[in-house]
């Protein structure tokens, strides 16, 4: 039904996680010393960086995002600002989310907040370039009848995958196995990427499949 | 409604439960028989010796002191000249380290390592007999019982030495009329540091200058009970190590040359001051050994033992003073103390260093022949490898002394060597378990698990006639009960009552399943609607949604020990992710948000049913905002936490010292002033709640007990804070009112308690009728229009609807009497009645608040606040329940029964475990706030029960509140209904629908059968637990079975499973217990107040419509 659509995001994954790729790969050959593990921080500022400019650049070409109702730059820049903060709440969002779940409040605020700002990147920014800076919109589509195009189903999907892997991410820290990837917050930021390169994979599979069942209302 | 069956049917799951836990409890932990021989002087120890010899020999010393102070670890005794800054345990006994410098050949110290548990009576034990203690002795600490086996004070007895003990009264328990002379003192009371040293003092040294004494026993107390109560690091550890060090110097100087001085301690501590663990602090306490004449034959050298263990000491001092080694020690000798083979040359009666241990090593290998032909548990290859490893250097041994060559120093070694081999063995099997127990009891447990989860699915049929009854079981599990009694009497003579308990419980368990199997295919078969219903629980798409998950990954978790040792924070994360799945989920099915109004949607897709916007709102607004009081009260609740040993890097909450111990008064009256705020907090909520919903207007036994006896109590517990913070020397004058007001304001805490949980047991309505003016009221006109027009038919169903109208013309009363006073009249009906809306609901929240301030009495003050926590977030479950109860009914996915959905039982039982955390409890034996005993028997007990209940309400608070409320939950989607629906009156809310919880009245059938769900999910979620400990020991067990290559991991595992989950597995089932315990009597005030509102009724009725 939609093919082409499903062609288009499968691309559209391909490139997202290619840039993953490069962003983990290219440090490493240019920055010495680089290890997922060991320089942590500067994986998940270069992979969120790599994700943010990749998204916005490919959903921006593909013209995924609704259209605006106004073409004037005063409302365009508007908009723009309004997205950036989206982003820098989502952080602050994710940070506290993160603080209650049991990470340490004031010791590793640093490690914390990358988190935050890898999962906002994985997520948040995903919602802004399909949704615009629309909060009531998001809401909406994370519920049952919610999602009204064939990117509002992947939206879902990813977002899930994301947030599910670094729930699951934080199950090994407390096991005294003593291992590099169990610091504080490398398990958690490993399976938020994992969960959302999983979701990349699994969202046009899946939407494949059920192409016959996929209804939506408007649009 | 039918109460009985519920009951019943709830006792029947509990109480096999129970025998669940008691089977395998008895197959798991370990026994270790008690080889009740003793040794002699006749016993063949020497060879080439004629028998008899051995005592009639003139002994290296003919007297020995024994000082023993309680809790001298190993850091008190040591004396840093360099240390300018000591802290108040620090280089506080001098005298050790100048008499080790100045004469190094008469005195040594060294650490004296304990075996845990360390406690006094087990470590007692183990330096009189030299035997490795058991996991079960722990219980044993509130009454010691008498030593069976032999041990040193025996021995000494054999031998005519007279021995004098003065000091800690264990001794006398352990020992009855085994000394000379004895003058014990009472040692419960840890918060009396002086009365048993200063006991000791008057009566020391008078002793010591007489002559009717050979061995002297002096237990001082003092050091330990300082620790427990203020801690290491106090001044008044400083005086106290003071005092010790001047006892020490006095007892020096009246020694005779033929006497042996040991000064040692039975056991370390904390920095907290407490032991019972085995972690190093706790286990190495000091040992000190001095005489006046030279002890050692050799200057301190590399070859001195680094730690002594403790049973060392056992055959090192029996030979000193030439009395048999007692028959059961595994200690070996300490060799620094003989003289070597050339320096003994000559001496009498001094063995030497090899004969010495020859002597031990004969001792032990016929300990372990005696040991291995009685029991079956040493392992026979490492037993007959022992076995050949002594004869072989038997052999060797009595062939040097034939030929009267010098001995070799390697056969010296080996047979130290030999000692601690047979002493590490003895170690790792002492675990003596019962398979074939085990097995039953898991069986039996996880069958229960399987029945209370088909009670829990199939309540409705259960509560119906035709249901499968709880009689066949019951008489079933009498009769195998009886059957395999009887079959033991004929076969073995006797009868072992947990065999017939399991095979009574097994039975009637599956009876039970195959009559609900079949009734359920019956059920089916009748009523097709209703099999999808009845089969869909297996598939294992239901089984993962996270309302199930979220107690799965719990069991789970409880397989690994690092997830037991964070068990606080990893509950914790698991009650937020549930949680927060609620709105994601509500969210999810569409129904966070009120429905937008698209032209689309309002023409048919979504059903209009009784929604409105603004509810909506309303009750998403609620759900939000208690989410957010529930994550905040969950992340406060982290700061509660104690810790455990094995977090390294772990402080504990500075709560959960009692004020006392604290030094800075400004930060004293701050925390009490917090506690007393929370308490009055506490209090006012409770008030407010009950008064909201006008169950304070009646004048019953429950009302009287909201009004007067919960503000009264709370001013109690204020008071009694205050009164045990005072610092001991502020008020000197008024010391003895101090004392009084210590006793008596707990104790009158208690009673008031036990009067106000009598009063609501005894009259538990909270309603208020109130009779309008009785010329309109009873005109003939009425009875009131309305609900005979709507079914006027029978009086029976004219009964079921006066009570929706009496509550409904209560409510409408109760919003006008505020606006103008209420005084006019029209044609209502004759009765109000104030707070029938929430007549089930109120007893039981007042039983829960008053049982709140009763156990946090028992708690440190500061733990006030993390009570005010728990129940903030009882409340934010229970509205979170409500409101997403009442935003799926709006959206006409209400099926109309009362059933408590998975998620709120999930996250009420997590809580609870969250909360034993977050008050400060974690599983582990040193952790148990003893002083929870004292609370209002500040002298200490005579019997065993109160103190050993005290302590378990104080361990299980948060689980008897929990499961006491446990009712709300089916209660509270009901008493929020009229809440919800007032706002959204205008949607036209007719009559009939505020009824809050007369609903349950008038679905009989449903309440019970709902509360029997409710209560079977509860369990079964608790239960789901139990067995899974168990399990994981099990596994860990059975790897040694198996995985013999690779050692480290096995000993790892083997030393996790006593320090880990053992003690995790005794609080789990102890936990189960006590939770099981308060359910059943959460359920039964539900009953009784059933009973009672139905009496009320009957009274009622004639007089209202006629």
């Amino acid at each position: 039904m939609w093919d082409h659509e499903i062609r288009a995001m499968a691309s559209t994954h391909a490139i997202i996680a290619a840039s993953v790729f490069m962003a983990t790969v290219l440090p490493a050959a240019l920055v010495p010393g680089f290890s997922v593990y060991g320089t942590h921080l500067l994986w998940i500022y270069s992979t969120s960086g790599a994700v943010t400019a990749v998204s916005v650049a490919v959903f921006w070409l593909l013209g995924v995002t609704p259209p605006t109702k106004k073409h004037t730059l005063g409302y365009k820049l508007s908009r723009l600002l309004r997205s950036c903060l989206y982003y820098f709440l989502s952080c602050l969002f994710f940070h506290t989310v993160v603080v209650l779940y049991g990470a340490p409040l004031i010791e590793s605020a640093l490690e914390t907040f990358s988190l935050a700002v890898l999962l906002t990147s994985l997520t948040t920014l995903r919602c802004l370039c399909v949704l615009g800076p629309n909060v009531q919109a998001w809401i909406r589509v994370f519920s049952r009848h919610g999602a009204m195009s064939v990117w509002d189903t992947c939206l879902q999907i990813t977002v899930a995958c994301t947030v599910v892997g670094a729930w699951v991410g934080a199950f090994p820290i407390p096991l005294d196995w003593d291992r590099p990837w169990q610091v504080w917050p490398v398990s958690c930021s490993l399976g938020a990427m994992i969960g959302f390169l999983t979701g990349l994979v699994a969202a046009p599979v899946w939407i494949h499949y059920h192409r016959k069942q996929l209804t939506y209302k408007c649009k | 409604m039918k109460g009985l069956p519920v009951l019943s049917l709830l006792l029947w799951m509990c109480a096999v439960y129970f025998v669940g836990i008691y089977l395998f409890v008895g197959g798991f932990l370990l026994v270790r028989l008690e080889v009740n021989r003793t040794s002699t002087c006749g016993d063949v120890l020497q060879p080439g010796k004629e028998p008899g010899d051995f005592c009639r020999a003139e002994p290296r010393f003919r007297r020995a002191v024994l000082l023993i102070i309680d809790a001298l670890k190993i850091d008190f005794a040591r004396f840093d000249p360099n240390n300018t800054e000591p802290k108040p345990y620090e280089n506080k006994l001098p005298v050790l380290e100048e008499t080790v410098s100045f004469r190094p050949s008469h005195s040594r110290l060294y650490p004296f390592r304990a075996d845990p548990p360390t406690t006094t009576m087990q470590r007692i034990k183990g330096f009189t007999t030299g035997s490795l203690p058991t996991f079960v002795d722990v219980g044993n600490n509130f009454a010691s019982s008498a030593i069976l086996e032999d041990n040193l004070i025996h021995q000494f007895g054999q031998v005519g030495k007279r021995v004098v003990f003065m000091g800690d009264d264990t001794w006398e328990n352990l020992f009855p009329k085994r000394f000379h002379r004895s003058l014990p003192f009472p040692s419960f009371n840890v918060k009396d540091l002086h009365t048993v040293d200063n006991g000791i003092l008057q009566h020391l040294y008078t002793t010591m200058v007489g002559d009717d004494w050979d061995v002297l026993v002096a237990h001082f107390l003092g050091v330990d009970h300082c620790g427990h109560r203020f801690g290491p690091d106090h001044p008044a550890m400083a005086d106290k190590l003071t005092q010790m060090d001047g006892v020490i110097r006095s007892v020096i100087d009246r020694l005779h040359n033929d006497t042996l001085l040991v000064v040692m301690g039975d056991h370390g501590m904390t920095d907290t001051g407490d032991h019972g663990g085995e972690s190093q602090k706790e286990t190495d306490a000091a040992i000190f050994l001095y005489s006046p004449s030279p002890l050692f034959p050799t200057p301190p050298s590399q070859s001195e033992p680094d730690v002594v263990p403790q049973t060392d000491l056992v055959p090192t001092l029996a030979l000193l003073l030439g009395v048999p080694i007692p028959y059961s020690n595994v200690g070996q000798v300490l060799l620094p103390l003989f003289p070597s083979h050339e320096q003994a040359e000559g001496a009498v009666g001094v063995p030497s260093q090899l004969e010495a241990l020859w002597i031990n090593a004969k001792q032990v290998n016929r300990f372990l022949e005696t040991y291995s032909g009685m029991a079956k548990d040493i392992p026979p290859e490492s037993l007959s490898q022992l076995k050949d490893e002594f004869s072989r250097l038997s052999s060797e041994y009595l062939s040097t002394v034939r030929e009267g060559r010098s001995p070799s120093p390697k056969l010296a070694a080996s047979l130290q060597a030999y000692l601690t081999s047979v002493r590490d063995t003895c170690r790792a099997t002492w675990a003596r378990f019962n398979p074939l127990k085990m097995a039953a009891g898991l069986a039996i447990l996880a069958f229960a698990c399987l029945t209370c989860f088909i009670l829990s699915e199939l309540s409705l049929v259960l509560i119906r006639e035709n249901g499968p009854g709880l009689k066949a079981p019951v008489v079933v599990a009498l009769m195998m009960g009886g059957c395999v009694a009887a079959g033991q009497l004929l076969t073995q003579g006797y009868i072992e009552t947990a065999w017939c308990l399991a095979a009574a419980a097994l039975s009637s368990e599956l009876l039970f399943l195959w009559r609900a199997r079949r009734s359920r295919t019956v059920t089916v078969a009748n009523n097709g609607s209703k099999a999808p219903k009845c089969t869909s629980w297996l598939t294992p798409r239901s089984l993962l949604v996270p309302p199930l998950l979220v107690p799965l990954l719990r069991c789970a978790s409880l397989l690994s020990d690092s997830y037991v040792i964070a068990e606080g924070r990893a509950v914790t994360f698991l009650v937020f992710s549930l949680a927060l799945y609620i709105p994601i989920h509500l969210n999810w099915d569409g129904l966070l948000l009120p429905p937008s109004h698209d032209p689309l949607k309002a023409a048919g897709l979504v059903p209009s049913a009784a929604l409105s916007p603004s509810t909506v709102r309303k009750e998403s607004s609620t759900l939000l905002g208690c989410l957010g009081l529930l994550i905040g009260s969950l992340y406060l609740s982290l700061s509660f936490h104690g810790c455990r040993e094995e977090q390294g890097s772990c402080q504990p909450s500075p709560f959960l010292s009692p004020l006392s111990r604290l030094q800075d008064s400004q930060l004293k009256n701050l925390h009490y002033i917090l506690s007393v705020c929370s308490l009055g907090l506490w209090t006012y909520l409770l008030r407010r709640c009950l008064r909201h919903y006008g169950n304070l207007n009646s004048s019953g036994g429950t009302v009287f007990t909201a009004r007067w006896i919960l503000p009264l109590l709370s001013v109690c517990l204020g008071l009694h804070w205050a009164v045990s913070a005072t610092p001991e020397d502020s008020f000197r004058n008024l010391a003895e009112l101090i004392s009084l007001a210590q006793l008596a304001l707990p104790r009158a805490t208690f009673f008031l308690l036990a009067l106000g949980l009598l009063l609501i047991w005894l009259d538990p309505l909270t309603v208020f009728v109130k009779t309008r003016a009785p010329a309109t009221a009873r005109g003939p006109s009425l009875p009131p229009p309305r609900y005979r027009a709507s079914t006027g038919i029978s009086p029976q169903a004219e009964l079921h609807h006066l009570i929706p109208q009496i509550y409904q013309r209560m409510r409408r009363s109760l919003e006008d009497g505020e606006v103008s006073g209420g005084g006019e009249a029209d044609n209502r009906p004759a009765v109000e009645a104030y707070g029938l809306g929430t007549v089930y609901s109120a007893p039981l929240l007042l039983f829960c608040g008053l049982l709140g301030i009763g156990l946090l009495l028992l708690h440190p003050e500061g733990m006030a606040l993390s009570f005010l926590l728990l129940l903030f977030e009882m409340g934010a479950l229970l509205h979170i329940h409500a409101s997403s109860t009442t935003l799926s009914g709006l959206h006409g996915t209400y099926t109309g029964g009362f059933y408590v959905p998975w998620t709120p039982i999930v996250l009420w039982s997590l809580a609870a475990t969250q909360f034993f955390h977050a008050t400060g409890h974690l599983p582990t034996f040193p952790s148990i706030q003893w002083s929870a005993a004292f609370v209002g028997f500040p002298d200490g007990h005579t019997g065993t029960i109160l103190p050993a209940s005290l302590v378990t309400l104080n361990t299980f608070a948060s689980h008897i509140l929990f499961a006491v409320g446990c009712p709300l939950l089916l209660f509270w989607p009901l008493v929020c209904e009229v809440r919800g629906n007032r706002g959204g009156r205008a949607c036209g809310e007719e009559g009939e629908d505020a009824v809050m919880e007369m609903r349950l009245r008038e679905n009989p059938q449903q309440f019970s059968s709902a509360l029997l769900q409710l209560s079977t999910r509860y369990l079964f979620i608790l239960g789901a637990q139990t067995p899974v400990i168990p399990c994981s020991q099990c596994l860990c067990l059975s790897s040694q079975v198996f995985a013999s290559v690779c050692a480290a991991a096995i000993l790892r595992r083997h030393l996790m499973v006593w320090k880990v989950f053992a003690p995790k597995l005794m609080f789990e089932a102890s936990g189960f217990l006590v939770s099981s315990l308060s359910l059943l009597i959460g359920v039964t005030l539900v009953l009784r107040v059933d009973v009672a509102v139905g009496r009320w009724f009957k009274r009622l009725i004639p007089d209202a419509s006629r």
